[in-house]
């Protein structure tokens, strides 16, 4: 990092780097233990007693959420001197930050694979402040009080950045949206014995970062790549923005209301929750307009097509994914018969892929090339193959959620519509979907196969970079 | 000559801010949605809504819808008179506004007698819904009381212009839209099957 790159507006940019690089390994892991997940629906003791079902769904679910966030932190630190116009406040913290996250990370996998649960819970000491046991915030309360550190270290770096700097409807969006996540985070230390307020605050961490909080990163990811491969007017870029993160929080924080449900919660949540989530589609929708718009009123031809590719298709797959999967089990009556059946999962993957998997490829696909020292694009051969990669994974993302659709839908109609009785047991019903899970998960092998051209496409780039002193 | 629908509309522009077009397009969805809710849950449980609608006062939806409508004429002739370049804007704010905080105050009073009668947001389904879609609108109310005072203050200033009032008609639309939202309220409310 001490030769100076001339593709970076400030040096300090290049601290993303490292964090995008280890996000995709980590994507790696989480598609390698889905894959693992798949198999074991179809073939029951796969890897047993090695790795059991749950243990690799927690790693699974976890690894997601942390790559994510590398993802975020490291778009944070190119996106946000950028628009502040100045060098982030420090580079070492930044460095030094996205070490003790990787060890911390990489630490506590290896705690669920290596340790029963409960071994670990010992081991780490959770009696003490008991927070672990809960879906998707599994991790030892020391490593959800590393994050906690992670996320001020990082909040004061690139906010003293901002503060310093010039102040641009993007970077704030951002910052409101990275803060908005540290803060929803707090209630996975809030643990209440009722089973229906544990769910209730459960819920503000998960449901508030990625139907509220999230959006607005990655709006703010959009924005930004729209306006740099575009060149149209950040005006304009910015009035859509505002429209859109208005929708997302006014229909995001209501629609918190449709996980409370029979859980105990009011019945008000019942018309609440179903009338504003099924406007969470809205916002998705405009963003599927204000890339398309944007890209139709480009005032230059950018040479990465493949970043612009990214940008519209995390539109148009989060509006399926987020937007319309999320709406068809949204209404209460509905989430009466669905509730937590294969269609979450359709949803939860398309949703997820969609949304917040794919403006992360837009960002790293974007900023990659210049953080390598290649220029505003990779050449030619290494676009073709990040394409491929493009469309292997989105479509067989896209299959992926049909096939567990269908499984859905045979799910709801076996196990949940006949009286009681009649009905077929949950055990019973998983023999009937095998099918199901088999195209599914060969859909997930062509997803691997789309991941490894993803990946790559980088190694191309590479080639490219020295090739180059040779022609000159 | 031309006949396209362009030369046929001189000086043809989208009143306001087209933010607040697509924002009023949000909100009126949304309400759509609750009026529908209402309607079709009328349907299922008349007996329960007859009931519920029997600790409503028709002569109370009337003055609202009075006071209300009011305030919205109120700002409608504040446009016009800016438009036509006249004096007298802030005063007719002014009284919008506080025609407006009638509503405000005749609503508050609404609320607090029904709460006193034990019939909060949990007592049935007709009261979940009437406070649930009176509410919502008297949050856009209180919102709207917010715009209309800066508004106020702002045309006190001098701040708008024949040719420069984009904001004010902004805000005007918003406060038409809150208007045209209780107009179809009131009935479906206080009125529809209330008669013998």
């Amino acid at each position: 990092m001490t030769t100076l790159n001339p593709h970076l507006k400030f040096a300090s940019q290049a601290v993303a780097k490292p964090y995008f690089v280890f996000a995709m390994i980590l994507f790696v892991g989480q598609v390698l233990f889905g894959l693992i997940m798949g198999l074991q629906y179809v073939v029951g003791d796969f890897l047993f007693p090695l790795i059991p079902f749950n243990v690799a769904r927690m790693v699974h679910t976890n690894l997601l959420i942390v790559w994510l966030l590398f993802g975020f932190m490291g778009a944070a630190y190119y996106l946000i001197p950028e628009e502040a116009d100045r060098e982030l406040h420090s580079p070492k913290l930044a460095i030094i930050l996205f070490w003790v996250f990787a060890a911390a990370g990489v630490l506590t996998i290896l705690g669920y694979l290596l340790v029963p649960y409960a071994g670990l819970a010992k081991l780490t000491g959770n009696e003490l402040l008991p927070t672990m046991g809960r879906e998707f915030l599994e991790q030892p309360t020391i490593t959800k009080v590393g994050i906690v550190v992670v996320c001020l270290g990082f909040l004061y770096n690139v906010g003293m950045t901002l503060l310093k700097g010039r102040k641009t409807v993007i970077s704030t969006v951002m910052m409101t949206g990275l803060i908005g996540l540290a803060v929803f985070f707090l209630f996975s230390f809030y643990n209440p014995e009722n089973l229906a307020r544990d769910k209730y605050y459960w819920w503000w961490v998960v449901h508030l970062w990625v139907e509220g909080v999230w959006e607005l990163i990655m709006g703010s990811m959009l924005a930004f790549v729209l306006i740099k491969i575009t060149g149209v007017d950040r005006e304009v870029i910015e009035k859509w923005l505002y429209v859109i993160i208005a929708m997302a929080l006014i229909t995001g924080i209501i629609g918190t209301g449709h996980h409370y449900f029979y859980i105990g919660a009011p019945t008000i949540w019942l018309w609440l929750g179903s009338i504003f989530s099924a406007l969470e589609p809205l916002p998705f929708f405009a963003m599927v307009m204000f890339a398309f718009s944007m890209v139709n009123r480009r005032r230059r031809q950018h040479p990465n097509k493949a970043a612009s590719l990214w940008a519209i298709g995390t539109t148009v797959t989060a509006f399926l994914g987020a937007g319309v999967w999320g709406f068809m089990h949204t209404l209460a009556p509905v989430n009466y018969y669905t509730h937590g059946s294969q269609l979450t999962a359709a949803h939860g993957h398309l949703a997820f892929y969609g949304a917040y998997a794919m403006i992360v490829m837009t960002m790293i696909s974007y900023a990659m090339p210049r953080l390598r020292g290649l220029g505003e694009a990779p050449d030619e051969r290494a676009q073709r193959i990040e394409i491929w990669g493009f469309w292997l994974m989105t479509l067989s993302m896209v299959m992926i959620t049909l096939f567990l659709t269908v499984a859905g839908v045979v799910q709801v109609w076996l196990q949940r519509m006949p009286a009681d009785g009649a009905a077929l047991s949950f055990m019973n019903t998983m023999d009937q979907l095998a099918l199901f899970f088999w195209l599914r998960l060969i859909a997930g092998v062509f997803f691997l196969i789309g991941l490894v051209c993803y990946l790559l496409s980088f190694r191309q780039r590479g080639r490219a970079v020295l090739a180059a002193p040779a022609a000159a | 000559m031309s006949t396209s629908p362009e030369a046929l509309l001189p000086n043809r522009r989208l009143p306001g801010d087209l933010a607040m077009w697509w924002f009023i397009l949000a909100e009126i969805t949304l309400f759509s949605i609750l009026i529908l809710a209402f309607a079709i849950t009328q349907r299922l449980q008349p007996a329960l809504f007859a009931a519920g609608r029997q600790a409503l006062d028709a002569s109370m939806g009337l003055a609202l819808t009075l006071s209300l409508l009011t305030s919205g004429l109120l700002v409608a002739l504040a446009v016009t008179r800016v438009r036509q370049a006249r004096a007298g804007v802030s005063a007719l704010l002014l009284a919008a506004l506080g025609s407006a905080c009638v509503y405000v105050w005749l609503k508050l009073s609404e609320y607090a007698h029904l709460l006193a009668l034990g019939l909060d947001v949990e007592h049935d389904t007709f009261f979940t819904l009437y406070w649930l879609l009176t509410g919502l609108h008297f949050l856009h109310v209180l919102l709207g009381l917010v715009i209309i005072a800066w508004m106020a203050v702002r045309a006190w200033r001098g701040g708008y212009h024949a040719g420069n009032c984009s904001g004010l008609e902004s805000g005007a639309l918003y406060w038409h839209m809150v208007d045209l939202v209780w107009v179809l309220l009131f009935p479906l409310v206080y009125l529809i099957g209330a008669g013998p």
